[in-house]
């Protein structure tokens, strides 16, 4: 496996901020993190742009579509959303979006919470790819690695973006 | 300890490939098996407050109990368990006296089988009857024992840990007092194994001599026949239920006799650390091994082990339906 040289993330994230600041303007609105690259991002966001609601991660692995295939990932944490999505809009976060699966397993996870008004899908990497009709509102930085290249976010300090070579499937 | 109380195949419970595959008892876990059930079921804990606390996890799947003893909390936590992760359940309520001995079990289980179950929570009076189920399914199905004669209650050992750290932390420093009827009882052998894997370093059993094993203290664990003894700086005491058909095969002089001995009250626990906790499995006999005042007071965590003992059970279900299918024979 080789890395080649990563990306600066702080520039991506303060990209990622003037884009979703529009979407802000709605009072209380939430954001929730997708464990583990998701949350870091989340939590750098959720700190820089003082939103009044606490921020909510969640983690999908009881919610996974291949959870019949694969079993339970190693490490489950719990998910904790410190306020009613019910009727609020909400800024999902994301490392980097792919397949789109880990999007809807979230989205189906938010749901078993309440009713969002609406959930605006804020990423840092959109690596194209997608199987579902899923698509970011908010993308910093837009690849198309070549099969057998992946991207890694690495963190939560620092948070370090690199693409590497990996055998077998991406 | 774990060698010289060995039941049975252990080896049974992992496939071929190491995975956890059947949980029958709690010898034969590695620790980071213990703590990672634990680990998972701090999550399902999260999902129990929810407003809708249900995940899609086993959707499609197939969870029978197969329940040969009366059984209300384990059963039921087990039923709710596999409904919250969206499995359907089958509750099949067997009475022991329509049932001779392990040829019928596995009719029951063939023809379960025939319908496609994918998993079986079996309890049953014989000791190793969840270990003959898994041995005869296989791969083919996961198998939990919910309670096997007076053998494990691996799921209650669990349940135990799990509320123990919720509260505590890690066993590593803790002094846990079983106090009861340890000879007859599943639960006492299951939690002796869990905390020993756990690295709990001083575990104390407590209980008149008809009703501890003499064995016990040849095993490590420190053995006790007057109450405030044993109870003396205990951080975390595990009262057991007394069964009372003890008393008719004249093992006990009577329940007010023992109460007197071995009945714990506020009191008596003044003898324990400062806070120590207080575990039952329950059902309760108020005022045989516990009083009430002590039971349904500050330091008694009675009730939030049925809340931990769904979480737990979630966890052992997921990770055990996880393993399914990972590996063909």
């Amino acid at each position: 496996m080789s890395t080649k040289p990563g990306w600066d993330v702080e520039p991506l994230l303060d990209a990622m901020m003037r884009s979703l600041a529009p979407w802000c303007q709605e009072a209380e609105t939430g954001m929730i993190g997708i464990y583990t690259g998701g949350a870091w991002i989340a939590r750098r966001l959720h700190a820089a742009m003082g939103l009044d609601l606490p921020l909510g991660e969640v983690d999908i692995s009881f919610y996974r579509d291949d959870f019949s295939h694969i079993g339970l990932h190693p490490q489950v944490r719990a998910s904790h959303i410190p306020f009613d999505v019910d009727g609020r809009q909400i800024i999902l976060v994301d490392d980097v979006c792919y397949t789109g699966r880990t999007v809807r397993a979230a989205m189906n996870e938010i749901f078993d919470y309440g009713r969002p008004a609406r959930i605006i899908l804020a990423v840092l990497v959109d690596r194209g790819g997608r199987e579902l009709p899923i698509q970011p509102d908010v993308a910093a930085l837009r690849l198309t690695p070549v099969p057998g290249e992946a991207i890694k976010l690495t963190g939560p300090e620092p948070l370090c973006l690199e693409l590497r070579q990996v055998e077998g499937r991406p | 300890m774990r060698k010289a109380l060995h039941f049975g195949d252990a080896g049974t419970q992992h496939g071929a490939d190491g995975r956890l595959r059947h949980l029958l008892s709690m010898e034969g876990l590695r620790d980071r098996e213990i703590l990672h059930i634990l680990d998972t079921a701090e999550s399902f804990l999260e999902i129990g407050q929810r407003v809708i606390k249900k995940t899609p996890t086993l959707r499609g799947r197939t969870i029978v109990n197969l329940f040969f003893e009366n059984s209300t909390r384990t059963r039921s936590t087990f039923e709710l368990a596999a409904k919250r992760l969206s499995a359907d359940v089958l509750n099949i309520a067997v009475s022991t006296s329509s049932q001779s001995k392990g040829e019928s079990l596995l009719d029951t289980v063939d023809n379960l089988r025939a319908m496609h179950v994918d998993g079986f929570v079996i309890r049953h009076p014989e000791a190793g009857a969840a270990h003959q189920v898994a041995r005869h399914v296989g791969g083919e199905a996961l198998v939990i024992n919910a309670g096997d004669g007076q053998h494990a209650h691996p799921t209650q050992a669990l349940l135990d840990v799990f509320t123990i750290r919720h509260y505590r932390g890690p066993m590593e420093n803790l002094v846990v007092a079983i106090v009861g009827d340890v000879l007859h009882s599943r639960v006492a052998r299951s939690q002796i194994y869990a905390l020993s894997i756990l690295g709990c370093p001083e575990i104390r059993v407590i209980g008149p001599r008809t009703l501890v094993p003499a064995e016990l203290s040849a095993l490590g664990v420190h053995v006790y026949h007057d109450l405030d003894a044993g109870l003396q700086g205990a951080d975390v005491v595990c009262a057991l239920r007394l069964q009372r058909e003890r008393m008719e095969a004249h093992r006990l002089p009577s329940l007010d006799e023992y109460h007197r001995r071995f009945g714990l009250t506020s009191q008596r626990l003044e003898k324990a650390a400062p806070g120590a906790l207080v575990l039952h499995p329950g059902p309760i006999n108020r005022g045989v091994e516990i009083a009430s005042e002590l039971a349904d007071g500050p330091q008694s965590v009675i009730l939030a082990q049925v809340t931990h003992g769904l979480a737990v059970r979630m966890a052992v279900l997921t990770l055990l339906a996880g393993a399914l299918g990972g590996e063909e024979e």
